[in-house]
């Protein structure tokens, strides 16, 4: 279960453990975690918690509700993140699930709604194409005690990480980038970098190939071609060959050397 | 001698064959299926993963009568194989079986849309009332369940029923798409603009379906019809592809990899796999070779009887 650290000018006061849907923070003594400082509004905020995720809601209090530092309206609580009300800090913690076994990770269960269900304000699917014909399914609630939220505007705040760059950036992506440069043909010259987790080569409808960055390295697989690229003269199989550095691939009757770059 | 004439001539029309028996047994000789023949390429693969020692998702299909079916299955003790395996054999088997041109004859094409989505909801009522009873009977299944997709494939359309959070994919001029929408916690929060798709991501609450084959005496089943156009390529996945990859890299995967439909899946797989592999990957790659509109009009009627 997630929980808080409530400290002031860096002497720890208590440990709460977010086991309440709705949990309000305030100066006022009727709330959750009561934070007796002039700096604090009667109701400050609330932190709302839907099973393994907590969110945390400004309550349009005087002085604000600070995340790592920024001003938050409504925020995505993730582990360690410090929110700050008035002079004091309350740190967020949320480890990953602990599985009782490796294999219960990431298991997909079932949750049962609860009895009582309020009626769905349902956005329509962004991406969805509109179907031939209209759907008679309804999609209903969640919990009953949720106080809907209001859909959200354009967000207050930046967003705490950067988004995803168009090549994602992958933890367990190679460490080495690496490049292809063009040795012959009417390209020769040219260097192609291998920044994305799949780069084809050749020329469709004659022999295309695939270049893969994989955690392991670069590998080179055939895709379509009644003839097969060569890897330093020796022609590929069905199977996926690692490439190595200085490697020379011959495909469409193009050469190119693959490289790491330094 | 009149006797004998109305004789004489009631022998006549009883040996020349009526036209409705001529049309039964072009039906009877054929199998009495639809027959998509050389219309879809179908390609499947399902891997149990890095981490989970077990396979509990299951796919099928039937390329030439337009049926795909697939199910990830939930349940202690394995039971999880039991309910998606029951799934998808028993759905492929049903469409077979109740998809028939008996069934179709006669139908103009909104009639053969609707028909086939009262046809998927029945299949997958049945097969959740089996499963939940099966569930009932042996103590090691109890609380089994599955999610489902299943596609059934005619007249230049596709039929679609969903339950859970197993996705249908579509790949039509190098843009995807997710068909369905999941039956989840996370799905619903995003909807009710609870929580934004970027933050969702970094959720903890995966993985929570709302809705299941199997679990209850009733199933609600999420049923749509598209039109399909010839080059489409459509991608049955298990959650164990989608938690792993973002849909931008399945996409880049499809655009990069479609000259060879083998490779675009296991490439999927492999990049599951290789960014962890933390649960069951099962796709299903299905590739609209060619249109394939049902002729209707007297005269298509009449070249079936020589067909």
């Amino acid at each position: 279960m997630a929980k808080l650290i409530l400290s002031v000018d860096g002497t720890v006061l208590k440990e709460i453990t977010l086991s309440k849907e709705r949990t309000t923070l305030g100066r006022k003594p009727h709330n959750d975690i009561p934070v007796d400082n002039l700096a604090v509004s009667g109701e400050h905020a609330a932190i709302i918690t839907i099973l393994n995720d907590s969110f945390i809601e400004d309550l349009n209090s005087t002085n604000g509700t600070l995340v790592n530092g920024k001003p938050i309206k409504k925020h995505f609580l993730q582990n360690n993140d410090v929110i700050e009300i008035g002079k004091h800090k309350l740190k967020y913690f949320n480890d990953a699930p602990v599985a009782s076994t490796a294999g219960d990770f990431e298991k997909t269960m079932i949750i049962r709604k609860p009895a009582a269900s309020a009626p769905a304000a349902v956005a329509p699917p962004p991406q969805a194409p509109a179907p031939v014909q209209a759907p008679a399914a309804n999609l209903s609630d969640t919990h009953t005690n949720m106080k809907p939220m209001a859909p959200p505007a354009a967000p207050a705040t930046a967003p705490s990480a950067p988004p995803a760059p168009a090549q994602f950036h992958d933890p367990n992506s190679p460490a080495r980038d690496s490049a292809i440069q063009v040795l012959s043909g009417a390209a020769a010259g040219r260097t192609l970098d291998l920044t994305k987790n799949l780069t084809t080569i050749g020329k469709p409808g004659v022999q295309v190939a695939v270049i893969t960055r994989r955690p392991t390295g670069f590998f080179i697989t055939h895709v379509e071609g009644a003839v097969f690229p060569t890897i330093n003269g020796v022609a590929l199989s069905g199977q996926a060959k690692q490439l190595v550095d200085h490697d020379l691939i011959e495909i469409a009757g193009i050469k190119m050397e693959f490289f790491y770059k330094p | 001698m009149h006797q004998e004439r109305v004789a004489a001539f009631a022998q006549v029309v009883c040996f020349t064959p009526s036209i409705n028996e001529k049309f039964n047994q072009a039906n009877w000789v054929l199998g009495g299926n639809v027959a998509l023949t050389d219309v879809l390429q179908v390609v499947s693969l399902t891997d149990p993963g890095k981490i989970r020692g077990h396979n509990e998702d299951c796919v099928e299909s039937r390329a030439e009568f337009g049926i795909a079916v697939l199910a990830d299955g939930m349940g202690g003790y394995n039971a999880g194989e039991v309910a998606s395996g029951m799934a998808t054999s028993a759905i492929s088997a049903g469409l077979a079986e109740s998809w028939t041109r008996e069934t179709l004859k006669g139908l103009d094409r909104d009639a053969a849309m609707a028909l086939s989505q009262k046809v998927v909801q029945n299949q997958t009522a049945k097969a959740n009332a089996a499963i939940y009873a099966a569930a009932q009977k042996d103590p090691h299944c109890a609380g089994m369940g599955t999610t489902l997709v299943t596609c059934l494939f005619y007249d230049n359309f596709l039929t679609v029923g969903h339950v859970g959070d197993s996705r249908l994919y579509r790949l039509r001029n190098d843009v995807l798409d997710q068909i369905t929408r999941d039956h989840s916690l996370l799905q619903e929060q995003i909807d009710s603009g609870l929580i934004s798709k970027e933050d969702a991501r970094s959720s903890h609450n995966k993985n929570l379906v709302t809705r299941a084959v199997g679990i209850d005496p009733e199933v609600e089943t999420e049923v749509h019809t598209y039109d399909v156009l010839p080059d489409d390529i459509f991608l049955l996945c298990s959650d164990g592809l989608n938690d792993m990859i973002e849909d931008e890299e399945i996409q880049m995967t499809l655009i990069a990899l479609q000259s060879n439909l083998e490779l675009s899946a296991q490439q999927l797989v492999q990049a599951a796999n290789d960014a962890g592999g933390r649960d069951n990957v099962s796709v299903m790659l299905v590739r609209v070779l060619k249109s394939y509109a049902v002729e209707r009009g007297f005269w298509a009627t009449v070249k079936s009887w020589f067909r």
